[in-house]
């Protein structure tokens, strides 16, 4: 069982590490985009990323508010992306 | 016992299944080379990625605690919103003509509703009338 835990909690810290230097390469994205659909992408990645990362601090503390954070997180992302989209095709959010 | 252990293992390994394609998704978004190639590889971010993690956390929140069915909520909101969210990049992507444009129809010369022919227009009158 404590076999068991330990490589529970080094899986943990090795999907801290590899979620965060995905956080960190996709700003890479963002920065030097060439075109704005490139960096709207790599911004709802980002979105994505930060999800994975509030779910990782809700296993690694073992509450549940931050599972509820992300749901918010999640639906924010979405909108906001879908907002940046419609705002490039027509110039304007809501008609 | 063995039922917590199989689930701790269970965990561990969704965990490693999860981050691998978050990190995976990211590499493929930096390093490929045309603006639709590089819509094709975030959605393994969100969809294997973050749904590998969510599973990780739903077994955690039942092994440990008293459970949640919040992760399950998270994961279909994001399943089903990750098409719509890839088909707006897509529509950017052929609006600021950073790809190659679709190809032409066929036989006709426009598309359908563009350019309706005369006779067309008559029978289009008489059914509004």
């Amino acid at each position: 069982m404590s076999l068991a835990t330990d490589f529970m909690d080094i899986a943990l810290m090795i999907a801290f590490v590899a979620v965060a230097l995905a956080q960190l390469l996709s700003m890479i994205r963002v920065v030097i985009g060439p075109n704005t659909g490139d960096r709207i992408l790599a911004l709802d990645t980002m979105v994505v990323n930060a999800i994975g990362l509030i779910v990782l601090l809700g296993i690694s503390q073992g509450t549940r508010i931050y599972f509820e954070a992300a749901m918010i997180i999640a639906m924010l992302g979405f909108v906001s992306s879908v907002a940046y989209a419609r705002f490039i095709l027509r110039g304007d959010i809501i008609e | 016992m063995t039922i917590e252990l199989i689930a701790v293992v269970a965990i561990g390994v969704c965990l490693l299944i999860g981050a691998f394609f978050m990190f995976v998704g990211v590499i493929g978004m930096l390093k490929f080379n045309d603006s639709m190639t590089r819509l094709h590889a975030p959605t393994k971010v969100s969809t294997m990625g973050v749904g590998a993690l969510l599973l990780a956390s739903f077994i955690h929140s039942y092994t440990f605690g008293d459970g949640s069915l919040i992760q399950l909520l998270v994961m279909g909101f994001l399943f089903v919103t990750a098409p719509i969210s890839a088909n707006f990049f897509g529509k950017v992507n052929l609006h600021h003509g950073s790809c190659e444009p679709p190809p032409k129809p066929i036989q006709d010369e426009t598309w359908a509703t563009l350019n309706v022919p005369e006779a067309d227009r008559e029978i289009v009158v008489q059914e509004d009338a």
